[in-house]
């Protein structure tokens, strides 16, 4: 018999600060970050890891928020959409999206800032080849990319003369 | 779609973990996640119990053992293809592993995971068969080792006992002078292969071929061994019609058929991508060589 009460409770950092919450053991990290700490700008998409839009760091690794388990989290940094702009100015990156027109929808934003947010912090100078072959792992329906590789090419120069990403 | 209830077990040792795993019926092992997640939330894969290998030490990482290089069963497929000893030994395992999923999968997708999915077109069990591993389980008896041409039993079944896990993988890299390539073909980058076609060409003294290796994934349920091009192609010179007459033997192949690609389709895939991957092979042995 499987116990359906098992829950968990799960300490972690999400966008340095410490928080906490009680999940079912089945509770994916995307569904614990949406429903249990109301940051809902992790979006929820196809659910089995194809299109990206839960992409969150965990220990600075972008990593499917619907593939891992909430309790997986447990003791680890999360970093999430929310946490790039914080109270503050929006990131570099987030500025490049405003600029260049990298959205429409808006739904697979947050999984695709995390992705490039990964991949900036890792290379700066990263070059389009970079930043397309990360881009495969985000499905976006509205851009064609074009806006998408252009922003991130234009993050990319800006934190090559110093900005965060 | 949200997995089915589950109990959770995250042992913080092996021993812990063989231990724990002994005593459940219908459990399933975590590694990565990056396929078994998807199954569970698709719930193709129903579990009662769900045994988490990720707390625990030690099951991560490359070392040299002797001749041969270990490599933990928990290691993420985003180390490996940054793993500088790896790609110094077997350089093929990066060419590979930038073709499987994207970093996003990759940074917590393992090698042990996917040799335990053992999907037909996966990269990761093509690589094992090329190289003629060695993998190592532990069960409640202790541990077993498992060469990876017995491992597929069938289709996307490994030859694991219910209580038994993978713990490493172990492979003889080649020598520094050797080639190697892998090449696939998908519909879209990071899409499992339809068909890929990997292998390895060391060079002998006097400049030929002094012995060969090619493996297919994708073509049947367990990745696929070209002996007949392998024997035909040691003691020759790596040239062209050298390298067509052995990827014309990957046409005689039996190959699945999924009602998507027919296996016509598949046989074809099969000698273009050889061909490709024993030219591009060739190319780098020879510049070793010179």
């Amino acid at each position: 018999m499987t116990d359906t009460t098992n829950r968990h409770r799960v300490a972690l950092t999400v966008n340095g600060a410490a928080r906490e919450g009680t999940c079912e053991a089945r509770t994916s990290l995307a569904d614990f970050l949406r429903h249990d700490l109301g940051l809902t700008g992790t979006h929820v998409g196809c659910e089995h890891g194809v299109c990206g839009a839960c992409t969150v760091l965990v220990d600075g690794a972008a990593v499917r928020g619907c593939l891992m388990l909430a309790v997986q989290a447990a003791g680890r940094t999360v970093e999430t959409v929310e946490g790039l702009a914080g109270d503050g100015p929006l990131s570099v990156l987030q500025q490049a999206f405003v600029d260049h027109h990298a959205l429409q929808c808006g739904f697979c934003t947050p999984g695709v800032l995390m992705t490039l947010t990964e991949v900036l912090r890792d290379d700066p100078a990263a070059d389009e080849d970079t930043i397309r072959d990360a881009l495969s792992g985000n499905l976006c329906r509205c851009t064609g990319y074009q806006n998408i590789v252009d922003a991130a090419l234009a993050a990319a120069a800006a934190l090559r003369e110093g900005g965060r990403p | 779609m949200k997995p089915s209830p589950f109990r959770y077990h995250a042992p913080e040792s092996l021993d812990a973990a063989v231990g724990v795993l002994a005593g459940l019926d219908n459990a399933k092992v975590l590694a990565g996640g990056q396929s078994l997640m998807a199954m569970l939330n698709l719930r193709y894969a129903m579990p009662d119990d769900l045994v988490d290998l990720n707390r625990i030490d030690g099951l991560a990482g490359v070392a040299e053992a002797g001749d041969r290089l270990r490599i933990g069963a928990m290691t993420r497929q985003r180390a490996l293809e940054r793993d500088p000893l790896l790609f110094a030994r077997a350089p093929v395992f990066r060419e590979a592993l930038l073709q499987v999923g994207h970093i996003q999968t990759r940074n917590r997708g393992t090698i042990g995971g996917s040799l335990c999915h053992l999907d037909p077109a996966a990269e990761l069990p093509a690589l094992c068969m090329l190289y003629d591993a060695g993998l190592t389980a532990r069960g409640p008896g202790g541990e077993r080792r498992i060469a990876m041409a017995d491992f597929p039993s069938f289709y996307m079944t490994p030859a694991l006992e219910p209580d038994e896990i993978l713990t490493g993988i172990e492979i003889a890299p080649w020598a520094a002078g050797a080639g190697h390539a892998f090449v696939e073909f998908a519909r879209r980058h990071g899409d499992f292969a339809i068909v890929a076609a990997g292998c390895l060409l060391e060079p002998a003294a006097d400049g030929t071929i002094g012995r060969a290796a090619v493996v297919l994934g994708g073509v049947g349920a367990a990745p696929l061994r070209l002996t007949a091009a392998e024997a035909a192609l040691a003691g020759q010179r790596p040239d062209a019609d050298a390298l067509a007459a052995a990827a014309a033997g990957a046409e005689g192949i039996e190959a699945m058929d999924d009602g998507t690609y027919s296996s016509d389709y598949r046989r074809h895939l099969a000698r273009v991508l050889t061909g490709r991957a024993l030219a591009r092979a060739a190319e780098r042995m020879q510049g070793h060589a010179a």
